[in-house]
Formats: structure tokens, sequence, C-alpha cells
């Protein structure tokens, strides 16, 4: 905690990191000029309200950027908020978004991001983005007011044990009933939230505790006698892996998040050029290793690429790196990479052989991991253990030229989904931080973006909470107030969360939103498609037939550009219209067919082995082979490649 | 059957934390006994689990990331001592109740209260010994009982208390 050390001392001679826009809708807010405090040096107790506390505490850490909505029991904190000059309050429109916003600070900057609520339903508000963020690893801070501490237990108004509430879905929660304490418990979360694993902390405080005098002192002494993460990998093992690399044929390095929230991209990159083992990205690592990339072969998973989830099946090796071996990677999991000797690295002991027996588990940081294992495998390559991975890209090669990315045009003559997005991810550029809600769109957006850059790919992967691109994004933007951020959201998604466009327009973040509007709740539709014998039961939203809401008016009225798009001839010009505006956030609606699927698809519950490039089309898993015994080593469907994309 | 002694912080919600993780993962505890170690700032509770090896070593790690909790050690039985706390109510009026007392002396149990129709005994010992026990003390007439959880130390000189705070 040495840098917030420093940072409490600094003056308060404005923010640096405020952009125009964040200045300007500040201003508005703070009719005063800031008022300089006067700092006493570090460590020496100065006496302050609890809340006075909490703001210095939150300016100590270093955060820059709180989003959320003040209520009865959070306002003693609201009060000394409104004088800080380091932290900025962004008012949001519903607490769940200052969740969500937070998180996509977090995952755009690395940074912690911040929320904060009153008690009972502001709190209540924050369990689906606490969720979310402890299932994809968000460092998250969320401050709860709570009723005071004689009212606790006696169903008071506004009342809610919002520490028994999150228990589950946060890494660890804090109730503060000494206002001394507030400024070590801060420092807690902030380090329990940042470091190891990162995830979501809580800290509720009885509003009385909040108006209370204490005294305050920085930096505090932090009592964690129960946590301590392991970060350096364990030698032996890191050599028993380079050992694996080096004996084997046909390895694959499973990149999951980790290696984002370790910042190893560089070393991962290292890594695969010095073995020349290929890299897949699952959908929270994408970005993490380049798209353009000879040796990325795509995304694994239920909607990977043919490629990726090909040579994870067929792999004698799989290296895992900050990955966890989820259910929509592995598919059936009793029949995921059958042949694949698995080297599990990762910084949380619980994940490794939870789902997949790991034969070497090394915990630590990946970054740390990584590092050593290149030494380790040089020190191999220097013995002259250097394997011939010719004839495993060879039969690479033949999956991602037979099957690539791709999709075919609706028959009706609508507008695709998929050439929409992708064209924003060409015209926008690898530059961009995009957001996405959960469903189609998603996937096509993870799909038919490429990636270059860590971090530039922000998605809810494990919870799958709609509505999480709009907040998101605007979190993303706020983190990184020059770049274009968009949002690739759905008409399903786009309705639960748009009402933040309000924000944004009035705080100075001019996001895009891209709503790929098909009418319909499309990833289920899609299911109901293929698995409830296409019974539509309540996926049609309306957008299309009765055009309600109409995006783009909508859109307007929350102070934002609407623009609309209905053919391909229109897509690109309206994508550089939108580039083209700073000054307010912009909502494309493009209205694209309803029928669209996501494919590639492995089924749900299926085997990987049956990966589906389209529908029909199984090319590690050939029918006819079915009497014979299991699919031969690498089986590839001897069928032409438009058939392969024609059947949807 | 598997013992874990689980050195945790003395903080308030640490057992909803704990016993919450066990429910959450699917996790059934057999018995579970807490209270004050010589440390007053660590509980220590003894957790009985019948869970495969397996998932014991999931349940251990995930217990693990539980920030109050400190330490976590499995006891095997056979280099460990394991004891329960009987308080048993025997029907026992004038007809039976040298019988009862006869029981009661053959397990090392003590009486620790009597009325006309009933008796009080306490006993410790291991599980299996306080199974034979109520199967003797049951003909009688068991008017109510009560058992704490199971509470453990490992044999030997060491102690899983020394460097708590790891």
């Amino acid at each position: 905690m040495t840098s917030a050390t420093s940072r409490s001392e600094s003056g308060s001679a404005g923010d640096a990191g405020a952009t125009d826009a964040t200045e300007a809708s500040r201003k508005s807010a703070q009719p005063n000029a800031p008022r300089p405090k006067p700092t006493p040096p570090a460590g020496t107790p100065v006496r302050v309200t609890g809340a006075q506390s909490l703001v210095r505490a939150l300016e100590a850490v270093g955060s820059e950027v709180v989003f959320g909505i003040p209520g009865g029991t959070i306002l003693p904190a609201y009060d000394p908020l409104l004088d800080s000059t380091k932290v900025r309050h962004v008012l949001v429109r519903h607490e769940q978004a200052a969740g969500h916003a937070a998180t996509g600070y977090a995952q755009a900057t690395g940074k912690v991001g911040v929320c904060m609520a009153t008690s009972g339903p502001g709190a209540t508000n924050l369990v689906t983005p606490l969720a979310d963020a402890n299932m994809d690893s968000v460092p998250l801070v969320a401050i709860t007011g709570q009723q005071t501490r004689a009212l606790i237990g006696t169903d008071a108004f506004q009342e809610a044990d919002i520490c028994g509430i999150t228990m589950p879905i946060t890494k660890h929660n804090f109730l503060v009933t000494d206002p001394a304490d507030i400024p070590r418990v801060v420092a807690e979360a902030f380090h329990l939230a940042s470091t190891g694993r990162p995830g979501p902390v809580l800290v509720d405080i009885p509003k009385d505790v909040l108006q209370e005098t204490t005294s305050f002192a920085w930096p505090p002494e932090m009592t964690l006698p129960g946590y301590r993460p392991t970060l350096r990998p364990h030698g032996k093992q890191v050599r028993e892996a380079a050992r694996l690399i080096s004996q084997s044929r046909r390895p694959v390095l499973y990149v999951g998040g980790g290696v984002l929230k370790a910042e190893a991209s560089e070393e991962l990159r290292e890594l695969a050029e010095l073995t020349g083992i290929p890299v897949a990205t699952t959908l929270m690592a994408r970005g993490a290793f380049p798209d353009s990339h000879d040796h990325h072969v795509g995304m694994p998973g239920m909607h990977g690429s043919v490629s990726a989830v090909a040579a994870m099946q067929r792999a004698d090796l799989l290296l895992a790196l900050g990955a966890r071996f989820d259910d929509r990677v592995t598919g059936r999991l009793d029949s995921f990479a059958p042949e694949a000797t698995v080297v599990h690295a990762d910084i949380d002991p619980a994940e490794i052989s939870k789902n997949r027996k790991a034969d070497v588990p090394i915990v630590g940081d990946c970054k740390e991991i990584i590092r050593e294992l290149i030494e380790a495998v040089k020190f191999e390559h220097d013995r002259g253990d250097k394997p011939d991975l010719t004839a495993w890209w060879t039969q690479i090669d033949s999956w991602r030229d037979t099957f690539p990315a791709g999709y075919e045009w609706p028959d009706d003559g609508a507008l695709s989904p998929q050439y929409v997005i992708e064209r924003i991810g060409e015209l926008v550029g690898a530059d961009a931080y995009y957001a996405a809600g959960v469903g189609q769109h998603q996937m096509w957006a993870a799909q038919f973006i490429k990636y270059e850059n860590p971090r530039s790919w922000i998605n809810s992967g494990g919870l799958g909470t709609m509505g999480f691109a709009v907040p998101a994004a605007m979190g993303a933007q706020f983190g990184h107030p020059d770049a274009q951020v968009w949002a690739i959201d759905g008409d399903g998604c786009f309705q639960m969360t748009n009402q933040e466009l309000a924000t944004c327009a009035l705080e100075g973040a001019p996001i895009k939103v891209a709503v790929i509007n098909n009418g319909n709740l499309g990833m289920v539709r899609q299911w109901q498609n293929l698995f409830y014998d296409e019974r539509y039961s309540n996926t049609d939203l309306g957008t299309h037939k009765h055009r309600i809401p109409d995006f783009a008016l909508l859109a307007e009225s929350l102070g934002c550009a609407g623009l609309r798009c209905e053919t391909k001839e229109e897509v690109d010009d309206v994508i550089k219209q939108a580039m083209a505006i700073e000054d307010r956030p912009v909502v494309i609606d493009f209205v694209v067919g309803k029928d669209a699927q996501v494919w590639p698809m492995v089924g749900p519950g299926a085997s990987n082995d049956e990966v589906m490039a389209a529908r029909g089309i199984r090319p590690l898993f050939d029918d006819d082979d079915v009497a014979d015994g299991p699919a031969a080593d690498g089986i590839v469907a001897d069928r032409a490649v438009t058939d392969v994309r024609g059947e949807q | 059957m598997h013992t874990l002694s689980v050195l945790v912080e003395n903080v308030p919600g640490v057992l909803a934390r704990v016993s919450g993780l066990f429910s959450r993962r699917g996790f059934n505890i057999e018995s579970l006994a807490v209270g004050p170690t010589e440390n007053p700032e660590v509980s220590r509770m003894t957790i009985v689990v019948a869970v495969e090896e397996q998932p014991l070593e999931q349940v251990t790690k995930q217990l693990n990331k539980l920030v109050n909790v400190i330490k976590i050690v499995e006891l095997d039985p056979a280099s460990s001592v394991q004891r329960d706390l009987l308080l048993v109510k025997v029907r026992a009026d004038a007809t039976v109740r040298s019988q009862v007392l006869e029981t009661v002396e053959m397990f090392r149990a003590k009486v620790v209260d009597v009325s006309p129709e009933a008796v009080t005994v306490e006993a410790t010992g291991t599980h299996d010994k306080l199974n034979a026990l109520m199967r003797m003390l049951e003909p009688y007439g068991v008017r109510e009982l009560v058992k704490s959880g199971m509470v453990a130390l490992g044999r030997g000189a060491r102690s899983i208390t020394a460097n708590s705070t790891r």
C-alpha cells in the first residue's frame, strides 16, 4: 500500500486524470472551486467523521471514480464526497449499472472498480453485478450503507442483510461496526479485491458509523492472517511442464482470463513464439494474444472455432494458463481432450483439478509462471529437446482452412448480424474497447471482431448477465476517456439497462451502442429452433413487428444520437457517422435478420468431438465411423466449405 | 468420514461463511464443534464430513479461500484423539435405577442429575463408545439426549495452532 500512502500525501491540485468531458460535468456538479484540504503527514491521526474517513480512505487507495446512487443510509458518505477533488462520483440510474460500470472500468483498466449504494434495495440491486464480478474474477469494491447499528436485525426500513446475501458471491465482505475500523477495512477490501485471484469485496457501513466521530490515519495496518495468495510457482512443477513441452507433439496453450488479470500477454507471446505452440483464447481471454498472430487458433468452447475446439480435443498436451475448464469450454467433461496430459497453472489452488484432473498443477501468478516456464523451456532447447510441430500445424491449418469463421447472408434479404459486427471491428479497429451483452451478439462479437490488445474485450462470461454491455461500456469509457468504446448489444439486453445512456449523456461518456436488433431473444430462439422443435415460446420482443420501442427515438430522448441501419449498403456509412460523433453517446439500431444462428456449436451436454461447424457438419466425428469405433485422429469431413456455412 | 480441524479468525459471521460453503458446494456436515482456543483471536472448528478423497480436497481448497480461515488440518483417527460429549436423560425409577447405574459405571460415564423418575448421564468418548452406551440405555427409555459435535486433537507434542497466523 505504499503507493496509496504517497497519494494521500499529495495535495489536491486538481484532477490530473480527468478529461475535458469529465471536468465539464464536474464543474456543473461542484460550483465551488476545489478546496485544498490541509493534509497532515502520513500516519498522524486526524479527527473526522466515519464518512470523511471513508472518503479519505478511498482517496488514499487511489480511487478515481465511484459509480453509485445515494439514499438514506449512505447519505452521510455523499456529503464529504461532494468535496473530494480526487474521487469523482458518477450518478447512475440503477445500482445494477453502478456495479457493471465498475466492472467495465476494472476490466478495461486493471484497476479496482468502485460502486456505492444505499441499504436495502440499493444494496440488493448490486447483487447481480457482484455475482457477475465474482464469476469473472473482477476486482471490485462495493460500498453500501446499512441501517444504524441499533436497528440491525429489526426489519427496519430499507434494511437488508447484504453481507449475508452476498456471502456466496463475493470474495469477502465486511460489516463495519466501529468507525475506527474504516481505514483498515477499506485498505483490506482493496487489497483483497486486487490481489491473488481478483474478485468483488463488499463493505457494509451502518449510517451511525458514518456519522460518528473517529480518527483517521493512513496507512492502516491490515490484519488478514488467513489471506496469503501464492504468487511464486514451484520450480519443480515448472520444470516438469517444460519437460512435457519438450516431449509433446500436439501441444495447445489453453489461455484463460487469468493471463489478462496477471498482465502476462507479453510473456504469453514470447512463450508461444519460443515453443511454436498453438494458442486458444477463451471468451474471457480474447485479446490476451493477438488474433492476427499466426499461432492463434481461435476461441475454444461451445461456440468456439473448429480449429480451437479440434486442436484441444486432439492435443497430447494442454497447457491451461489462468483458465478454469468451464463447462462451456470442455463440453461433456469425460470426453474432453481425451489424449491430453494437463498442465494447469492458476493462482487459485481450488481451480486446479476442480473439473479436469491436472497432471502437473502449478499454483502462482501467471506472469511469474510463464516467465519461469520460458526459462525452463530454453533450458530444454539448449539440451536439444525442441519438438518438431510441423505435422501438428499441418493438421491445425487444415482445420483452419476448411472451417474458417464464416456466416451466410439470410435468404430473405435481411441484414446479416455477423456482417454488421465484422464491419464494426474492421472500421473501428483494434485500439477501441468493445463491451458486449449476452447472447448471439456476444458470440458474434467474440468471433468476428479481431482483438489485438489485452483488455479490449469486456464481457460477462461466467454469469452471462444480459444487460451488461451499456453500463460496462460506460465504465470502460471513464477508464479510457480518449478511446472509442463500443457496446455490441442485443435488442433484449439493451432493454434491460439502456437507462444508463442518460448517465452517459450527462456525465460525458460518449459510448457507441450497436444494437444488433433481430427482434427476438436471439440465443434463446436459436435453442428453440434447434432443441425445442421450433416452438418459439416468448422470444419475440416485438422490436421488429411493432418497433416498440423505436431505438433511435429512445436514444434521442436519452440525450444520444439515434441512428438506424437496415441494409448492407448503409452499414459502413452509419458506423463512420457514429465514429464521428464525439459530443454525446450514439445508438445505432441495426435491424438484422432473426434467423441467423451462431455457429460453430457444440450442443449442450455434447462432447466436443461433436462440434458442428454448421448444422449437421461435424468435422471431428464422422457418422460413418461410429460403427467402427471412435473417430480416428483428426478426421476432417470431406465436404465442401460452402456446405459448411450453408446449412443454417 | 473425515475430520477437519479448521483454525478461523474469531470474528462475527465466520461460522456462517464456513457452514454456507459446505451447503453451497453440496457437502453435508456430519458434525461441527466450534470454540475458542488458547489464542483469543482464533477459534477452532472440528468438522466431520462424509466425502470421498477428491471432493474432500476440493472442499478443503474452497475453505482455504475463505479469508477468515487461517489453517486447515485433516486429523487421521489413528493419530488423533477424537471425542464427543453426550448428555442423556434416561427413565429410571427405583426398580431399574441400579441397573442403569451399573451400565453407566461400565462405560465410565457419570450421573450428573437424578430425580425419582430419571437420571441424567454424562459420557465422553469416541463415536463408537457413545453408540454402544446408547444401545444399552435405550431399553430403559430415553427422555432426551444431546451430543456435542466431535472435538479432536492430534496426538504427540506438535500443535497446529503454533504459528497459526502462517
